[in-house]
Order: structure tokens, then sequence, then C-alpha cells
């Protein structure tokens, strides 16, 4: 490991150490953030399997459904009932924080969630009114899904940053500061060292004459 | 802070959402998808978007990834699903702790 380029001086090494303490302090603090990072990770991962698998399978009967009915109407009389909704959904989005990472929210109100069917029956398709039924009720599963999918996306991405940095500090930071505080200590030592020879040198020199 | 939900992908698919008020945008080819993503992803919480179209823009949709909104979910289509939806579960899985332990 290359030490830093830095003068051997009491000053620098004093320093040096107060930038350890800092790495040291900090890639402690980092690791804990990551095991509790990935732990609510595999809680949510393991839920968004779940409730994909759930959904995908839902929206597949529905949208089948769909195409049957589209199968059995006539196109101008389907594209008219689907004028006929009501159109301009919204949903309520916030964003909450899951280890400092911003996740959204989103929540629909009940009343809003659920449609009554409002199409006259005699030209459509009773295919079409169930698979409309059934994709409504399965609406509120997929926002969770969307709810849940990001949140995993984000923090797996939050998660593999903060990776990095345990292992920059664990790997190159900590380990170049040390090298460089036990290089400045021999340096500083050898100096004393060196210094005490010269005087008894001097000593001996002087009291010999 | 209220807001909107988009669906894109092909028309049998995406058509059925109108039925609950979504907006439905369709989109086949690469280009039309690109744009149609763009230019939604400005004003829409969420969109969702068929696993067809979501394979062909999958560049795309990592740099949605890392931001807050939109929220891009891929669905299955009227003719089932490709399984790039439960992929993406997986390489998710993989990015943050190195293998996929949940399968």
């Amino acid at each position: 490991m290359t030490r830093l380029n830095v003068n051997a001086t009491r000053m620098e090494l004093s320093r040096l150490k107060a930038r350890l303490k800092t790495a040291t302090r900090g890639h402690k603090l980092l690791k804990d953030k990551s095991d509790e990072m990935v732990r609510r990770f595999i809680v949510l991962a393991k839920e968004n399997r779940t409730l994909r698998r759930e959904v995908e399978r839902e929206l597949i009967g529905a949208l089948n459904g769909f195409v049957i009915a589209k199968a059995l109407m006539p196109s101008p009389v389907l594209e008219e009932v689907l004028c006929v909704t009501d159109s301009d959904f919204k949903i309520d989005v916030s964003t909450r924080n899951i280890m400092g990472v911003e996740a959204p929210v989103f929540s629909v109100d009940d009343g809003v969630a659920y449609k009554s069917l409002s199409y006259g029956f005699a030209s459509v398709a009773s295919d079409f009114d169930e698979s409309v039924e059934t994709l409504s009720n399965v609406f509120v599963k997929l926002l969770k899904l969307a709810e849940i999918e990001k949140t995993c996306n984000m923090l797996a991405i939050e998660i593999e940053k903060n990776r990095r940095r345990v292992n920059a500090l664990e790997f190159v930071m900590i380990p170049q500061l040390e090298e460089t505080i036990k290089y400045i200590t021999m340096k500083l030592d050898e100096n004393e060292r060196g210094n005490l020879t010269r005087l008894m040198k001097v000593k001996t020199m002087i009291n010999g004459k | 802070m209220v807001n909107k939900i988009a669906v894109i992908g092909d028309k049998d698919s995406v058509l059925a959402f109108k039925s609950l008020g979504l907006d439905v945008f369709f989109a086949e080819t690469y280009f039309d998808i690109k744009n149609t993503l763009e230019k939604l992803a400005e004003d829409y919480a969420v969109i969702l978007i068929t696993e067809q179209a979501a394979e062909q823009v999958d560049e795309l949709l990592l740099k949605y990834k890392k931001k807050c909104f939109p929220t891009v979910i891929p669905i299955p289509s009227g003719t089932g699903s490709t399984g790039y939806g439960m992929n993406c579960i997986k390489s998710d899985v993989e990015k943050a702790i190195g293998t996929d332990i949940l399968s």
C-alpha cells in the first residue's frame, strides 16, 4: 500500500491521527448502516416478489378477459364505452425516508378506487364487465407493488453505493493512513536516536579533551 | 401532492386501463416508446409500461430507477408475462446482496 506524500513532522502526525480516528469511526457507522439497509431490503424484496407474482397473475387474467371482450364487440362500441368512463384519475403521492433514501408512497382513496360500471350494458360483452371489475380490484395492489418495487430499486442502488464507500475506507483510506502514521513515527524516532548519539559523541569529545 | 398515472404499451394491452380512468398512450416501436416515456416522465408519478415495451428501452429505465419520480413499473401484457418484471427484482437483489438468495 502506498503511503501518503507528507512531511514527517509532529504536526502532520497528529493531523493524520485525527483523520484515522474519523475514518475508523465513519467506517464503523457506514458498515452498520449497510447491515441495516440489507436487512430492510431483504424484507422488502421478499414482499416485492410475492406481490408481483399475485399482481401479474390477476392482471393477465383481467387483460385476457379484455382481449376476448374486444373480439366480441365491434371496436367503435368498445371505444365509445371507454370514452364514457370517468377520466382524470389521480392518486396521492408523498415520500418517506428509509435509511436516508427518499422513497415514494402512493395512496388512493377507497372511494376513488371503486368505480361503478358507468356504461350501458346492452352492447357490452360480459367479459368486459368482469375484466373492468378485476382490473379495478387489482389496481390498489398494483400501486402497492409500484411503491415497494421503487423502494427496492432505490435501496439496492444505495446499498451498492454504500458498499463502495465502506470498501474504500476499509481497504484504501485506513491502511494508507496507518502506514503513513507508522512511517512518520519511525522517522521521528530515528531522528531522535540520531540526535542522541550525536549528543553522546559530542559529550565524549568534550570530556576526552 | 396529487398526481397522475400513465400506461404505455401496445393497444390491446393498455386499452383496458382506460376503463379505470388512467391516461393511456400507445407505443410499439423503440422511438415511440422512448419519446413517450421521456415526455411523460415530467408530469406523471407512476408510469406503467408493458414488459414488451420495457425490454426495448431497458437502458432508459435504469436512469429512472435512481430517481424518486417517476416510478416506472413493468406490467405483463395481454399475451402473458415475459418474466422481465421478475428479472428486475432478481437483478436488484443481486446488486444489493451479491447473489440472488431469495429464489
